[in-house]
This record gives structure tokens, sequence and C-alpha cells, in this order.
């Protein structure tokens, strides 16, 4: 049995007077491939935020391990950021205190080796390269746990499946703890070890293809959506 | 002992290019409106020391910091954003400063008198200069980032609200020393100009810092210059010297694309 590497107990947040999490509590263990699922506006990126220290919050978080190194890959981190500076990839890389054998290794791991790729504006890559881009730098700083916030937005259904796949090679060979929020039920049924899903009312978590009933599925996005696995 | 002009030129120097070093981080809309003008809130504290005369530096910096904390203390105190407490201080600075300073001494406080710099003046300005550059130099990186992404900074175990700090002591430094040279009305153009014109022509981080901090450079020796042979004061023209420059970066960067 793998130990435990996050618990959480009651957690509540409050941002600016709202309720945005109320006592939710449940558990990663290491190694996992752990999916966030809900609705929009359902908390799912505050409760990263909370997992991450960035916002004040009440109840436990526990990390097993003092000094678990983070990996984060923000929700639409906007490219328009980094078109205010003259900032290259390379610069870009820099900030993580790698090596530049390391850097060019990690950058060729998500398909950006291209010299004139380095030494581009990060805002000037494609939304699917800046998305890469985001994953090697967050591995460059050789993280124990990733977080991933809908890596996915905005990116074609090719680019998509290029991101979903790198994850899983990243999860697979460096031995990680992934969590991630995204609204993809392929991935979600073809990879996610456990699901913890948010919504208004409640929580449910546990192995997909236990929790995402048809009645939690309706639950969690309205209508009558119904998934229909791929046979390939 | 060092000519009158050689002492101005050491002085203008070093604060024209590290006050342009750290406007190369004045990257926000906020920070440039609120970082930029601190030397508005200099001008009680300067008219106090040309009438008393003391050290302009010192007025200028004890004026400035009352004026930051009377605006942090403000906004503990209302819902207003810090872009109107900072606009209202700002105001009232100048308005307090000309209460107080007899207007035939106001040209100095104005637009600064490189003609009156003592050796203890270009020694402040190259010593604090200095260390601010190598502060600011060891936090470079990790402000850049922050300015990305606070959260992304934050992950990566960045103290920003500490780094922001440093940084907003740095400009009031900065803005202090640079009363001496260019006056209470002009501090915002060394930080803001320099940085604009080294943002046009560089593509990489390393030609962006060093861009600003040589541009700032080349402005204060041709106004220094200029202001020798044309008997105008040095403060108005190293800001033209500056505005000249980033007209020919914008010619370049419209040439190239």
């Amino acid at each position: 049995m793998p130990e435990t590497i996050l618990k959480v107990k009651n957690l509540s947040v409050t941002l600016s007077g709202e309720k945005i999490i109320e006592n939710l509590s449940f558990e990663v263990k290491k190694g996992e491939f752990f999916i966030i699922l809900g609705p929009n506006g359902a908390g799912k990126t505050t409760l990263f935020k909370a997992l991450l220290g960035l916002v004040p919050y009440r109840g436990e978080i526990i990390w097993s391990g003092k000094n678990i190194k983070f990996g984060y890959l923000p929700e639409r981190l906007s490219s328009s950021e980094f078109k205010k500076l003259p900032i290259s990839v390379k610069d870009f890389c820099k900030f993580k205190e790698a090596s530049e054998e390391r850097i060019s290794k990690t950058l060729k791991s998500v398909g950006l080796e291209e010299k004139k790729n380095l030494e581009k504006n990060p805002g000037d890559l494609s939304s699917g390269q800046f998305q890469r881009m985001l994953i090697g730098w967050a591995l460059l700083g050789s993280p124990e746990v990733l977080f991933f916030d809908e890596p996915t937005a905005g990116i074609d259904i090719g680019g998509e499946k290029t991101i979903y796949s790198l994850l899983e090679k990243f999860w697979q060979e460096k031995n990680l703890t992934i969590l991630l929020i995204t609204h993809d039920l392929n991935i979600v049924y073809g990879r996610a070890t456990n699901v913890l899903c948010l919504y208004k009312k409640g929580v449910c978590s546990g192995p997909p293809k236990e929790v995402l009933t048809p009645d939690t599925l309706e639950t969690l996005y309205g209508n009558k959506i119904k998934f229909y696995k791929h046979r390939h | 002992m060092p000519s009158q002009f050689i002492l101005g030129l050491i002085t203008a120097t070093f604060i024209g290019g590290i006050a342009g070093y750290l406007g190369s981080l004045m990257i926000s809309k906020r920070m440039a409106l609120v970082g930029g003008p601190l030397g508005h809130l200099a001008l009680p504290g300067v008219a106090l020391s040309l009438i008393y005369h003391y050290n302009i530096f010192l007025g200028a910096l004890l004026s400035i910091s009352l004026g930051a904390v009377i605006i942090w203390w403000l906004k503990t105190k209302t819902a207003l954003s810090i872009e109107a407490l900072t606009g209202l201080v700002f105001a009232a600075g100048v308005a307090l400063g000309f209460v107080i300073l007899p207007l035939s001494q106001a040209e100095e406080a104005l637009i600064g008198d490189i003609t009156k710099v003592n050796p203890t003046d270009a020694v402040l300005a190259v010593i604090l200069g200095l260390v601010i550059f190598f502060v600011i130099k060891k936090i470079y990186q990790k402000m850049v980032l922050a300015k990305i992404s606070e959260d992304l900074a934050k992950t990566e175990g960045i103290n920003v609200k500490r780094y922001n700090l440093i940084y907003l002591i740095s400009l009031a430094l900065m803005a202090a020393l640079e009363v001496k040279i260019v006056g209470t009305l002009l501090t915002a153009a060394l930080f803001i100009i320099p940085a604009a014109a080294a943002r046009n022509i560089s593509t990489t981080l390393d030609q962006y810092w060093l861009g600003s901090l040589i541009i700032g450079i080349i402005s204060a020796v041709l106004g220094m210059s200029l202001s020798k042979f044309s008997q105008i004061p040095a403060g108005p023209l190293i800001i033209l010297a500056n505005t000249s420059i980033f007209i020919i970066s914008m010619l370049l960067k419209s040439g190239r694309q």
C-alpha cells in the first residue's frame, strides 16, 4: 500500500466573504494520478491554491514530509504577461537554477528543442508549445508533486492529446504524484487512479469507475451528460 | 581635488545608470504610477533643506518616507485604490512644498542643480548606488517571475511581499538621490525612459537590464556635457538625452519589423 502524501481534513476557504470550499476532507497517496472534477465555480482552482499555501484557509492540510517540492501550472497563465518583457524561453528556464544541459534536455523532452524556440519570447509560442514549455518548466525543479490546472484549456484536440501523453509519460518515468483539474472525461476514465468531484451540494471521491455514475455526472455538469468510452 | 564638473559627472552617471536599471523592473502600470513620481513627495523636505541649509538628500529621503507611511496608513483606513491615494498625497506634497519654499529658490528644488554637488554627495551616490545595484541584482529574476505570475513565484518559495518592499525602498532611496541632479519634478523620467528604450531594442533579459543601465549612463554623460557647453541646467538635458535615445530605439525597432 503506497504511503499517503497528502491528507486534507475539514478544509474551508472563504475569499472576500464568500465561502468557496466548506469542510472538505480527502487523501492522496504517493504516486497517484489524482483528478479533480467539477463545474465552473465549484472551487477547484481555489483548492489548488489552498494546497499550495497561496490563499488563507481553515482546517488541516498535511503533507507527509516537510520539504516536498511542488510544480505548478496555473490555469490560463497569460502568455501576454511575457510579451510585456524582453525575455526568451531560455531566460525563463534559467529562473530555475538548472544547468544549461538540464534545461535543453528538459525542453527536448517536451518537444521544444529547436534553437529558434529557445530564443523566442514565450508569448510568441503557439498555445500548445506554451503549455508544453510550462510543463517543462515545472519539471525543471525536480518536483515530487505536480499541480496542473486545466492544462489543455484553449488548445486544439491534437495538442491536447500531446499534453496528456506527456503528463502520462512523466508520471510513469519520474514516479510523480499528479493532481490535475480537467473536464476531459477521457483522461479521467483512462488514467485517473482516484477522482475528487466538487460541486455545490457536496463531494464525491474514489476510483472513477465507482464514483462517476450517470447520476453523479448529471449533478456535476447538469443536463443529461453521457460518456461514451472510445474503443480503439 | 577633482573639478566640480567631474564630481557632477560621477554623481550623474551613477544615479542615471542605476535609476535606469531599477526602472527596468517597473513593469506593471501600478508600479510605474506609484513608484515613478516618488520625487514629488520629496518637495516639502527639499524645501526645508534649502531654507535651513542641510543636505537635500536627507530632506528628500525623510519627506518621501513620511509620504509613503501616510499613503500606507490611509490605505489601511479607506477602501480607495492605492493609485487614488498616491495621487492625493503626491499632490498635497507638491502643494506643501510650494507653500514652504520661496519662489526664488524653487528652480533648484524643481529641476535640480548639479553644480552644487559636493564630494559627500558624490561618495553617497556611488556607495548607495552600488549597494542598491547589487541588492536588486540578487532578486532581479525573482522579481521578474513575480511580475509574470505571483502564484508561480510563491510556489517557488519566493516571498513576493518582501521583495516588493526591498524594491520600493530602493526606489525611494534612488528618487531621493535623483533630486540633486534632476529635481523633484523629473525623477520618474530617469526610471522609466531608459528601460522603455532598452525594451525596444532587446530580446533577452540580459540585454534589457544591461541596456537600461547603459542608456541611463550615456544620457547622464550626454546631458552633463551639453550642460557644460550651453550653461543650461543638466537635469532637463539628461532627460532630453534619454528621450532622444528612446526615439532612436523606436526607429531601430520599426526598422527591424
